[in-house]
């Protein structure tokens, strides 16, 4: 059986889609089959991350409605064997989406794969609702803003209340913080809220912290995820944070600001 | 005699009498005519047809009494019945209705903001004693205490409702709304809305480690987050009713 990982958030633009790929990504370099799922049916935007865009032939809601099967629809990452995209519709809305077509649809899945991550859309309606049904694990995706957190904290209640796992009585998602856009320079300034604030808040298990970077929006230019830039913090982040999640016991980086040598601070290099 | 032999076998006590509070609709009347109440009372019933099917229902004459005129509260009583609604009580009626009322076995329930004194004493003795028979059971309807314990956080948009007493062992969050008929236990910090006494009970008490919440309410009195002007605010706090006011308290 598949192990279904849901990236979800509540709020837009925080780092959903990102993460879906990267860790999707990350799986796959790790051996494992994984597929990932683009939910946000109307706002497609993970193939342009994933860089197959101009790959897609039929989508999720072809394969929910019977227009096409699974097999037409998936497809094949280029730089890795084991990891395949399943594209949301881009002319259809979220009420194309049924719970009995998305059910059967990862059923279908679960028989092949390892890992099956839906990249959820923002809000907490149809789409978003359905991304998490089914999910055994959940990223909660959070910037370290009190916006970003408090839907978190709403996202996480629903997750807790109105999952299968939750309606069927059976042991609850396990749900995970990953905290993105973190920049410890300005949580020492005071404009930011930091890891332990957030903690609060929340009470979650600490993923990872993936810090602010010029290297994401680089990458989802380019269609690339971003854990393939192995030089950039974020990708080695989003290492960490596969390794971290499949068992791996790695020390949290990227929490506090990179000491600057005196040399550094002389001629102000960064 | 065959009664009074057995009476003993059964140790356990058969029956007791609590007292305790429950919710019912009540039926406040504006006028005296009744095919406008009629009329009226058939659209909201077929508004929300679940709701009133056999509700039971407190019929206040208060309102309707200050005219000189008074209802027929036969004719009201009957129709009632006929639209599957149980009224269980009738509350500010004069003699006259209460003697209407009894014959048609519903009691009168004094409530706390009625201006005439009762007039139990005028009524015969026989109608009274039947009154209190069918008064006592009405009381007995409500169930004992149920007290809830919740060891996980409460999340913002969560609403969380407990008969009896309310004991949380996480957090409440921002934009979570927590309410109990009884007192309010929190033991990480109150972010969110507790509401204790939520039945009106005046001696329920919020206690919570960290006071940082958008509302507090005891019974109805409120307070909203910037007038709570918290000293030593992550000091435990308890907070309760004293003269109609809302006091918050470090422990």
């Amino acid at each position: 059986m598949a192990r279904i990982i849901v990236v979800t958030s509540g709020k837009g633009g925080v780092g959903k889609t990102t993460t879906s790929a990267a860790i999707a990504m990350g799986l796959a370099k790790k051996g494992h089959k994984t597929a990932v799922i683009d939910f946000d049916v109307g706002l497609r935007n993970l193939d342009l991350i994933m860089g197959c865009e101009r790959r897609v032939v039929y989508d999720f809601v072809n394969v929910i409605n019977g227009e096409a099967t699974l097999r037409q629809a998936l497809i094949k990452d280029k730089r890795c064997n084991q990891l395949f995209i399943l594209p949301a519709s881009q002319t259809r809305d979220k009420d194309a989406l049924t719970q009995e077509g998305v059910g059967k649809v990862l059923d279908e899945l679960s028989k092949e794969f390892k890992y099956i991550v839906c990249d959820s859309p923002a809000g907490i309606e149809r789409g978003a609702n359905l991304a998490m049904y089914f999910a055994d694990d959940a990223f909660v995706v959070t910037n370290p803003e009190i916006a970003s957190v408090r839907d978190s904290d709403r996202m996480l209640g629903i997750l807790s209340s109105k999952s299968r796992r939750a309606e069927k009585g059976e042991e609850a998602i396990k749900e995970y913080l990953l905290l993105s856009r973190y920049s410890p320079k300005r949580v020492n300034l005071g404009e930011m809220l930091s890891v332990e604030d957030v903690q609060d808040i929340l009470s979650l298990h600490l993923l990872g912290v993936i810090p602010e970077s010029k290297s994401v929006l680089n990458a989802s230019n380019s269609g690339t995820p971003i854990i393939l830039d192995e030089e950039s913090n974020a990708g080695q982040a989003y290492a960490d944070v596969v390794a971290r999640y499949l068992g791996e016991d790695v020390p949290h980086r990227f929490i506090n600001e990179e000491k600057k040598s005196l040399f550094g601070k002389l001629f102000g290099s960064r | 005699m065959s009664t009074d032999t057995e009476a003993p076998i059964y140790t356990k006590s058969a029956l007791e009498f609590k007292s305790s509070s429950f919710s019912a609709p009540v039926l406040l009347l504006h006028t005296t005519e009744l095919k406008h109440i009629k009329h009226q009372l058939k659209e909201k019933i077929t508004q929300a047809p679940d709701f009133f099917k056999n509700s039971p229902l407190l019929i206040d004459l208060q309102n309707c009494n200050d005219d000189e005129k008074s209802i027929d509260l036969d004719a009201l009583i009957k129709f009632l019945f006929t639209e599957k609604l149980f009224p269980i009580g009738i509350s500010n009626g004069n003699d006259e209705q209460n003697i209407i009322a009894l014959k048609h076995h519903i009691p009168m329930h004094t409530m706390r903001d009625v201006r005439s004194p009762a007039s139990d004493s005028i009524l015969d003795e026989s109608l009274a004693s039947d009154a209190a028979a069918i008064a006592k059971p009405d009381e007995e309807t409500a169930n004992t205490v149920e007290n809830m314990l919740i060891s996980q956080p409460i999340r913002s948009g969560q609403r969380i409702y407990a008969k009896g007493d309310l004991t949380i062992l996480s957090h409440v969050s921002a934009g979570a709304e927590v309410m109990a008929e009884g007192n309010i236990h929190i033991y990480g910090s109150l972010r969110g809305r507790a509401l204790a006494g939520v039945q009106g009970n005046p001696e329920s008490r919020i206690f919570c480690s960290v006071l940082e919440a958008e509302l507090v309410s005891i019974a109805g009195h409120y307070k909203v987050s910037e007038e709570l002007n918290i000293a030593d605010p992550l000091k435990p706090k308890q907070i309760f009713l004293q003269n109609q006011a809302l006091i918050i308290k470090t422990l």
